[in-house]
């Protein structure tokens, strides 16, 4: 059963400033959403509503299953996650940072054990698992963020400017990583970024904020 | 300097052959403030995180009483401890003044403010970052505290050392409330204070390089959390 998800009216405003005005977009069907707009249009925010770790003033995000809206409790926040801009990695190794979405989720021992391994061996950092992971690069914190979030199977993931402060060589390895989730993982993934030939190379949709609304390009 | 020099050799010689009694002390030392900083982590570690992560109102002003505690001289304590203990007191009747129990419980009030702040600054200083991708992995608000918890832990495992440190130094509230009794509530540093009144300072010597170790060992360790806290802290 796919999650669907479905953003309502949404209002939203910082420091006085109308981010969102009356805004309503349907994420249906599976494949990479890339976001895109200006800094400061409200890429981020709108991700962390959708995410459901920031409520909007007004309006609603309802989550979609067979047509019916999915309750928002724990259940459905365990079927979605978000990767920050800054990941913000736990002080331990990085098997273990993997291994919290699991181990939080009641999940342990060996089969815990195999889906940490097997989703840091598909960010190609099965040999830093042992590494804390507060030493880690920019670009491996990202993919560290990646694996961290693909390893509790997401209906949907976001993914917010994954590679903003990431090295070129990093940027290739997280745009590979994510053209293989979508053979690997379907699922809807939204990912924000402006960076335009990047958007082009990973969307199945482009879509743009264009004055507080999103709109398909 | 000749008297100085044959009392650190008298003193050395003591420590080398540490004899039952001088290791009485030694253990009733570690034994109450080390119960009373187990009782003051008990106490102090929820209580930390109540102030960490629950608003309510006044908080501010807790945090303030908590902090001006933490300065508490020791002789007011055990002066207020006596209060309570004494047999006119409310809790005379338990019969607890001049006890290692009446030591530990001056002890417990001397060191949960420590304990307290700093671990509350441990808890609220730990970024705001990792509360967020703990819930957007899926964490309870109960999982997330644990968490933020957790990411505090070397700064906690401090705060309790730092209260170790404060209330093994301490001489004033427990010779209030202990009485430096031989072989009952005697304890390292009422027992420095004594001998040094009597002009016994081979014993008072020992005892205070013995204590002096102690802290030694109490501050590496605290040295060695703080820089293993420290890994990729830049980031």
């Amino acid at each position: 059963m796919m999650l669907g998800l479905k953003t309502s009216n949404i209002w939203k405003s910082y420091n006085g400033n109308q981010i969102f005005r009356d805004c309503s977009f349907s994420f249906a069907e599976q494949g990479v959403y890339i976001l895109t707009g200006p800094n400061g249009c409200g890429k981020s925010t709108f991700l962390r509503i959708c995410a459901l770790i920031e409520t909007p003033d007004r309006g609603e995000v309802s989550y979609l299953s067979n047509g019916n809206v999915v309750q928002t409790d724990l259940g459905l926040r365990r079927r979605i996650t978000l990767v920050l801009p800054k990941v913000g990695v736990f002080n331990t190794t990085v098997f273990k940072n993997v291994a919290y979405g699991l181990r939080i989720r009641g999940i342990k021992g060996k089969e815990g054990e195999e889906r940490v391994n097997r989703a840091l061996e598909f960010v190609d950092m099965g040999h830093k698992s042992a590494q804390n992971a507060r030493t880690l690069s920019s670009g491996e914190t990202q993919r560290l963020g990646i694996a961290r979030a693909l390893v509790t199977e997401p209906e949907v993931l976001f993914l917010d400017e994954p590679t903003a402060s990431v090295d070129q060589k990093n940027t290739q390895i997280i745009e590979d990583i994510i053209l293989q989730m979508k053979d690997k993982h379907p699922s809807i993934v939204i990912i924000t970024t402006h960076d335009k030939a990047q958007a082009e190379r990973l969307a199945d949709y482009l879509l743009l904020i264009r004055e507080g609304k999103i709109v398909s390009i | 300097m000749s008297t100085i020099l044959e009392s650190f050799a008298e003193a050395l010689s003591l420590i080398l052959h540490l004899n039952k009694e001088l290791l009485g002390i030694i253990l009733l030392s570690l034994k109450v403030s080390g119960t009373a900083l187990a009782v003051a982590t008990l106490i102090g570690l929820p209580l930390s995180a109540l102030l960490g992560f629950k608003k309510f109102p006044l908080k501010g002003l807790s945090v303030s009483i908590l902090n001006t505690f933490m300065g508490l001289p020791p002789v007011v304590v055990g002066l207020f401890v006596y209060l309570l203990l004494s047999r006119s007191g409310p809790f005379g009747f338990m019969a607890l003044l001049y006890t290692p129990t009446a030591m530990v419980i001056a002890q417990t009030i001397l060191s949960l403010p420590i304990v307290t702040s700093l671990s509350h600054s441990a808890i609220i200083g730990v970024d705001p970052i990792i509360k967020q991708a703990s819930m957007t992995l899926g964490a309870t608000p109960f999982q997330v505290s644990l968490t933020v918890i957790r990411e505090a832990r070397y700064g906690i495992m401090s705060a309790i050392i730092a209260g170790f440190g404060r209330v093994m130094a301490e001489v004033g509230a427990i010779l209030i409330v202990g009485g430096n009794i031989a072989g009952f509530t005697r304890v390292m540093t009422t027992t420095i204070a004594l001998e040094t009144d009597k002009g016994n300072f081979e014993l008072a010597l020992a005892l205070g390089i013995i204590l002096l170790s102690i802290s030694l060992g109490i501050n590496s360790a605290l040295h060695l959390i703080q820089k293993k806290g420290m890994v990729g802290a830049s980031r």
